[in-house]
């Protein structure tokens, strides 16, 4: 700054907006004496809860009930002796996520940094309870890490195993975690064993990579120009959304039986994840339909125009922006069908809310609701938190709402 | 312009079909939210097992018995942090286990909510239902259920606050009542209230812990379930002194194991395998002793139960030390109790009608012989 004559006072900059902290709380938190009321109670309010939560978390509650009962939580009643599939299967999802962060993103984010730091951190509470676990967690890491370098040294060669790693491992899941046969290599673990977040996820990803393509052939129907097949979908759309998730589990388990010939029963699993894929299929149609009609006709033209046929005009042209457009209301469908899932609790399959209501029965941990209710619904709020940063992301990088 | 009206037509008519078709459904959904009063419509096809064969058969080709249990009942039946259950019910289930199989691990368990328990038996989806379920005539004939021997005599109490002034029922008039769904309790409440001609509101919850939470917050001035239930919630309320159960006892609830219309040979082996539970107790053979009772007792009595003597298990279609395995492997009916029940647990629930009836109780096994 030079000495100024106060003549020259008129023709000054502009003022600069600078950043102090005690200007920052004037302008947003007192800046009438209305602001200012508000934010002391508010903040005051604040306080306390927080200052209850944590006096409850560290003292009050007795966590035995979760940290005794962890491996309940996390996989049910799935034997010990075959931990290993379970880990293998994250050791793979764990090189995946480095693979694909390495091959598309590559480079090295923050978020990267914290999703490395929670196996660690579990893995140091891991240790602390003296469980095995830590070593499995670090392992996951070092398989992350791996598949980063991996992908960022060999982009172009590692693209295309990549992509076909991700489309296998669905399949994968099912194979490894069931396994086949009385004994062996993979014996079989029937479904009555699948439990807690493990059977939660299960039927989360199937809802959600099943009602997917059924939601967009259904919706793709009832833009359908056929009355038969239109007819079709919008029935079964306005039914299966006229009634609760709930009532389609109930069939499932209480009146299908009867309709089954003696002797033939299928797998109680299969039954709730069929009415999840239901149920989830006739909102996704919904929503999807939300998108194609978002598409402008004049698009529609531009592909007779080029000669597409069809098929051709809805893969190439239509879906990619269709799909595009609902990404948001998607992901929030996802997320809530991940949260709907704990409905299979009330028809007797032991999934997380399931298995968290058989624990608090155990005479050593009656009483224990909040300490339980509160750890699963960390766990809940963690995974949907994941999905939804997830779509936020792909928002950005497929740039929806910009162009 | 015609496809449009026809469409609307077809829509139209799904929708009367479907609401038709739910009409006809609601007697048959009904039963399942209420047990005690279920209706014919669901039990008109009481699914047996495949002609051919017996459940014994069945289970014994399988390799493995299906128990439908409840995973959710404090004492009765929950998951240990090794991912076992355990419980008063569990155990029954491994007794048949033992007496089947001689072991106590060929079982399958299968939680059970209380709406799907019959239909999970009438369909053969389980062969056995040991989910603490009270016996009642309708269950038995309209049900398709054949119950054994009552395992756990339970009846229907309320818990007050002592501050409350509330000492006897009369005391309820214009009272809020937490109750738990879809089981006898709200009904037998119900009834119970009507006999009386008292008024009161009834609180529902579905789930046990649902209600004491709310009878604890005061949203109601009274909590009701079976007595073992109350002595159970009592003993971990934060201040039990506070609290009392009145006097006067709902209702009756037996609860036993139960299974299927049409096997007779798979209802006595269900039915011995709780009496020899029993017939332990009232002749002191216990899984401690049991070895050296089989080796030494004279009583020709325990001598039949161990098998040593006659052909008892033969009989039931069973090895012939079936009643010392379940012994052996699970112990007899005061050793079962006190381990999920008795003193050395939280809820320290007095044997009351639960006696053998040497000692004054309600249990009573016909002789073995």
């Amino acid at each position: 700054m030079t000495t100024t004559l106060t003549s020259q006072k008129e023709i000054l900059p502009p003022p600069t907006e600078r950043f102090t902290i005690l200007g920052w709380l004037k302008k947003n938190l007192f800046g009438t004496w209305f602001d200012a009321i508000l934010t002391v109670v508010s903040g005051l309010f604040i306080i306390y809860v927080l200052y209850m939560g944590f006096r409850w978390i560290l003292t009050t509650a007795q966590w035995a009930a979760v940290t005794d009962n962890l491996q309940l939580y996390m996989k049910g009643q799935y034997p010990a002796s075959e931990d290993w599939r379970l880990w293998l299967l994250m050791y793979l999802f764990a090189l995946i996520i480095g693979l694909m962060w390495g091959v598309f993103l590559r480079r090295a984010e923050a978020v990267g940094w914290i999703l490395l730091a929670v196996p660690v951190i579990l893995a140091l509470w891991m240790v602390k309870l003296e469980r095995a676990a830590w070593l499995n967690l670090l392992i996951m890491d070092a398989a992350a890490i791996v598949g980063y370098f991996l992908g960022r040294r060999y982009p172009q060669r590692l693209q295309r195993p990549t992509i076909i790693l991700i489309l296998l491992y669905m399949p994968l899941v099912i194979l490894i975690v069931r396994g086949f046969g009385e004994s062996g290599f993979l014996p079989l673990v029937t479904t009555n064993l699948w439990g807690g977040l493990l059977l939660s996820l299960l039927l989360a990803i199937f809802g959600i990579v099943f009602s997917f393509p059924v939601g967009v052939l259904l919706a793709l129907g009832r833009q359908s120009r056929m009355p038969a097949i239109k007819t079709l979908c919008v029935v079964y759309i306005e039914i299966i959304r006229g009634v609760p998730l709930i009532t389609l589990l109930f069939m499932g388990q209480l009146m299908l039986p009867f309709f089954l010939p003696a002797g033939i029963t299928i797998d109680r699993v299969i039954r709730a994840a069929v009415a999840i894929i239901m149920f989830a299929a006739a909102y996704m149609a919904e929503n999807v339909r939300g998108g194609l009609q978002s598409i402008p006709k004049g698009q529609y033209e531009a592909a007779d125009a080029i000669g597409l046929n069809g098929v051709q005009k809805m893969v190439f042209i239509i879906l990619p922006q269709a799909l595009r457009a609902v990404i948001p209301v998607l992901v929030g469908q996802f997320i809530g069908l991940f949260k709907d899932t704990s409905l299979v609790a009330l028809v007797g399959l032991l999934d997380l809310l399931g298995i968290a209501r058989g624990i608090l029965a155990n005479p050593n941990y009656i009483g224990r609701q909040l300490e339980v209710f509160a750890f699963i619904a960390l766990i809940y709020w963690v995974f949907s938190y994941a999905m939804s940063y997830g779509s936020e992301r792909l928002e950005t990088a497929l740039g929806v709402g910009e162009r | 312009m015609f496809r449009k009206p026809l469409v609307i037509l077809l829509v139209l008519l799904a929708a009367v079909l479907v609401v038709a078709a739910c009409a006809g459904q609601q007697p048959a959904e009904q039963p399942a939210e209420q047990p005690a009063q279920e209706q014919p419509a669901q039990q008109e096809e009481p699914t047996p097992a495949p002609a051919a064969k017996t459940t014994l058969e069945v289970v014994k080709e399988r390799g493995k018995l299906i128990c439908g249990v409840n995973q959710a009942v404090p004492g009765f039946g929950f998951l240990q942090p090794d991912g076992s259950f355990a419980g008063f019910d569990i155990d029954f289930c491994k007794a048949l286990s033992a007496a089947i199989f001689g072991n106590t691990d060929s079982v399958e368990y299968r939680p059970l909510t209380a709406k799907q328990r019959f239909t999970a038996l009438q369909a053969g989806e389980i062969d056995v239902l040991i989910r603490n379920t009270t016996w009642t005539l309708t269950r038995d004939t309209e049900l398709g259920a054949n119950f054994a021997p009552t395992t756990f005599y339970d009846g229907q109490g309320i818990t007050v606050r002592k501050d409350s002034g509330i000492t006897t029922l009369d005391d309820l008039e214009g009272a809020s009542i937490c109750v738990s769904a879809g089981t006898t309790t709200e009904l037998n409440l119900a009834d119970q209230m009507a006999a009386r001609g008292i008024e009161y509101t009834p609180v529902v919850f579905e789930t046990a812990d649902e209600t004491t939470g709310a009878y604890l917050d005061g949203r109601c001035d009274a909590y009701t379930t079976d007595k073992s239930g109350l002595v159970a919630r009592m003993s971990l309320f934060p201040n039990p002194e506070e609290h009392m159960i009145l006097e006067e006892t709902l209702s009756k609830e037996p609860l036993g194991p139960v299974v299927r219309h049409g096997d007779d040979q798979w209802f006595d082996i269900v039915t011995w395998m709780v009496f020899a539970t029993f017939t332990g107790e009232e002749y002191g053979v216990n899984s401690q002793n049991v070895d050296d009772m089989k080796a030494n007792a004279t009583d020709p009595n325990i001598r039949k139960l161990l098998g040593v003597e006659g052909d008892m298990g033969a009989k039931l279609g069973l090895s012939n030390d079936w009643a010392y395995n379940i012994i052996k492997q699970v112990g007899n009916y005061a050793e079962i109790y006190d381990r999920n029940l008795g003193p050395n647990t939280v809820f320290n629930l007095a044997r009351g009608l639960n006696s053998s009836w040497i000692d004054g109780g309600l249990l009573y096994a016909p002789p073995i012989r």
